[in-house]
């Protein structure tokens, strides 16, 4: 039995759903900020699958832009991160409160 | 002949002679505030002014007076408010009843103010009292000349502030503060069913304007069928109010806490008569075909005047009878006031039957001369007694003060009804008038005049007659010229004012071309009506002869409390209508107030006003609990949006 579209795509929603939990229910920031790469990445599982049964090299292309678009933003990200943390020690949700009245 | 020539020249040349009413009804405004402004400091500049502006409004009223002789006149008017289907003037109204009514509000005002000199001379407000006093004459003049009902209306309220502030004029006493109260807030009561009045006829007749509105009655006598004896009765209620007639005459007696000569000028001879002034001013609505609406179906038959003339002749008897056992000289001639007001009244109710009120007004006039000479005699007898007012600290006062004595003696006599002094005169008109038209008022005005005698010669006797009783009567000395000049003046017109045509002369007015009595004014009563004459000359002489067998030797105490027994208790204390007023009006106005108090507090400010902002706030809190500034929350909610629609999608 050959990997059908449907596994690809029942794999990639379940990354996604794995992700959106990460991010909805985990406090840590680097965990959300894992979930939301995971989320990325079931989108590109998806994009992938897709093109390669359509034998269509658009979604492939897609997909190049948003790993490097993502890289960029994983630079970013990670780095904000890191500077919150030695600002003020600690790298959870509730913790960062102070714009909440 | 004479004064038409000199109206028709006056009307037809460029700057018409009417116009001088505007003069004499600012020039009292003028120096009211001028001296309150610019004198406030200076006590006889400002004492100056405020006299020359009433003296001289009195010469221009004698000047038109002289030159209208009773013909009707309008001075240009000013257009105030002109709003659709209203045409709201100041325009002033000259005929024979207010140029007569001008005369005797500034000549009793300028004698008033004269006097004032020299009874207020200690007081430290006198600025204050002068140009309070110039404000009451120019409000009072207001009514006098005001052309239409609104614009009387208007003057009626102001008249009512000045008489406030002069009551209360002495604020630091409690009592004179309560008193001005009291005369504002039983006013306010007639007032307002004079507006409601006046808005009636407004909306029935469609004008205000008193000359406008006879056109149409004389046109139409039905003309607010079936409202006309409300409207009437509601217009009525503010003479009631004014001209303290029962049940609302209860704050004339207490008014007397302000100065006398305010009392002699304000609460004796002019604004208490606004109140029969304007009764006779739209004595046409009192002549029109009676009507009352469905609701009130069981006056039928009744009119309005017939109201009017049983109030009058009740208010009449009322006060006479509690005057008899008063022992404050102010009070005693409060409630001699309450019962000539009550005589003219119901003269004007008489009236209507006959169509001519001039008995009444006659009586006003002649009444303004001697009441305000008793009240400015009183305030000598005061002012000689070092502030006592009872009659039974008195005493023994006639050869310290013979000219208070002998004008007040006079005034009594023009009072009480005594020939050839005033009263009689005007006093045998309304007798007349009552036995042509109601035999029953006939007696009560006879019944009247043996009252009216009988305390008026009981206030002579025990003040001025006998053994000083009190410390104060026995230092009593003559009072300042200043003083005595106005009474002196006053005793002119009290004794020989009905030897002038006036009757006639009011008459022309009610019923023009209507031939009057004429011949010999002095003995006239008695040849033309000598019934009335006759009674009621025996009963000045019955009266006085009653009061000189129980007072005549100068008793130490009133030998007819003893006699009467609870009766007097009962008289003394005014039949108890202050503490029924307490006892019923008081309660129930708290009660209503309460409620109203209640509604405010807790329907309009508590359900309305803080349920509203209550129900807005509650949902504030509610809705601020789902923002809860959390990323992850906004995430898994938007995750939850987008399932749903993608379920209800692929539904």
């Amino acid at each position: 039995m050959t990997p059908g579209l449907h596994h690809y795509l029942i794999v990639s929603a379940l990354l996604f759903s794995l992700g959106l939990l990460g991010v909805v229910a985990r406090r840590n920031l680097f965990v959300i900020f894992m979930g939301l790469e995971l989320m990325l990445n079931a989108a590109n599982l998806a994009l992938v699958a897709f093109s390669r049964y359509h034998n269509n090299l658009n979604g492939q292309v897609m997909v190049f832009f948003i790993i490097t678009v993502a890289a960029a933003e994983v630079a970013v990200g990670l780095a904000l991160l890191v500077a919150l943390y030695r600002k003020r020690q600690t790298a959870h949700v509730e913790d960062l409160t102070s714009l909440k009245l | 002949m004479e004064h038409a020539a000199v109206v028709q020249h006056a009307v037809e040349s460029g700057s018409k002679i009417q116009d001088l009413a505007w003069a004499i009804l600012i020039l009292p405004l003028v120096m009211a505030f001028g001296t309150a402004v610019l004198t406030p400091k200076n006590r006889t500049l400002s004492a100056a002014f405020n006299i020359s502006g009433v003296v001289v409004a009195f010469l221009l009223s004698f000047t038109l007076f002289c030159v209208f002789g009773g013909q009707s006149a309008d001075a240009t008017p000013f257009h105030w408010l002109p709003v659709a289907g209203l045409d709201a003037e100041i325009g002033l109204h000259l005929d024979a009843l207010s140029t007569l009514m001008l005369m005797v509000v500034t000549g009793v005002g300028s004698l008033v103010m004269i006097y004032s000199t020299g009874y207020m001379h200690e007081d430290r407000s006198y600025t204050r009292f002068f140009s309070t006093l110039s404000l009451f004459v120019f409000s009072m003049l207001g009514i006098v000349l005001a052309n239409n009902l609104l614009m009387l209306f208007v003057f009626w309220e102001l008249v009512g502030v000045s008489s406030y502030l002069l009551i209360g004029f002495w604020y630091e006493k409690p009592s004179a503060g309560d008193a001005s109260k009291k005369a504002f807030l039983t006013n306010r009561i007639g007032d307002f069913g004079f507006m409601l009045g006046i808005l009636a006829i407004w909306g029935l007749a469609g004008t205000l304007d008193i000359a406008a509105l006879k056109a149409k009655f004389v046109a139409n006598p039905a003309l607010l069928g079936p409202w006309a004896g409300l409207a009437g009765l509601l217009i009525f209620m503010g003479a009631m109010g004014k001209s303290a007639q029962f049940p609302l005459h209860v704050w004339l007696p207490d008014a007397m806490e302000g100065p006398t000569p305010v009392s002699a000028l304000i609460h004796a001879a002019t604004m208490v008569a606004a109140g029969v002034y304007m009764l006779c001013r739209v004595f046409f609505l009192y002549t029109a075909t009676p009507g009352w609406p469905a609701a009130l179906g069981f006056l039928d038959g009744i009119s309005a005047a017939s109201i009017i003339t049983c109030i009058g002749g009740f208010t009449a008897l009322f006060a006479a009878v509690i005057a008899v056992q008063q022992d404050d000289i102010k009070r005693i001639l409060a409630y001699s006031t309450l019962s000539q007001l009550g005589l003219m009244v119901m003269a004007v109710g008489l009236g209507a039957k006959t169509g001519d009120a001039s008995a009444s007004m006659y009586h006003l006039v002649t009444h303004a001369g001697f009441k305000a000479m008793l009240f400015l005699g009183a305030g000598s007898v005061i002012h000689a007694c070092h502030h006592e007012q009872d009659i039974w600290k008195m005493g023994g006062l006639r050869p310290k003060m013979p000219k208070t004595f002998w004008t007040f003696a006079l005034g009594t006599a023009a009072l009480a009804g005594l020939p050839p002094f005033s009263g009689f005169y005007s006093k045998d008109e309304i007798l007349a008038v009552a036995l042509e038209a109601n035999p029953i008022f006939f007696g009560v005005g006879i019944l009247v005049t043996v009252l009216t005698t009988f305390y008026m010669s009981r206030l002579v006797l025990v003040a001025f007659f006998g053994k000083p009783r009190g410390e104060g009567a026995d230092h009593a000395h003559e009072s300042p010229s200043s003083m005595t000049l106005p009474l002196l003046v006053l005793a002119v017109p009290s004794a020989f004012i009905a030897w002038l045509p006036l009757g006639e002369f009011l008459s022309g007015h009610f019923k023009p071309g209507h031939a009057a009595h004429g011949g010999d004014i002095l003995f006239g009563p008695f040849n033309h009506n000598p019934i009335a004459a006759i009674f009621g000359l025996g009963a000045v002489l019955f009266g006085f002869s009653l009061a000189y067998s129980l007072y005549g030797k100068s008793p130490a105490q009133d030998p007819l409390s003893s006699k009467l027994g609870l009766f007097s208790q009962a008289m003394r204390n005014r039949f108890y209508i202050d503490e029924i007023y307490d006892g019923i009006v008081v309660p129930l106005h708290n009660l209503l107030s309460q409620i109203a108090d209640a509604i405010d507090r807790w329907l309009i400010a508590g359900l309305a006003v803080r349920g509203l902002s209550g129900v807005v706030e509650i949902a504030g809190r509610a809705l601020r609990l789902v923002q809860t500034g959390s990323i992850q929350t906004y995430a898994f909610l938007f995750t939850a949006g987008v399932l749903l629609i993608v379920l209800l999608a692929l539904k």
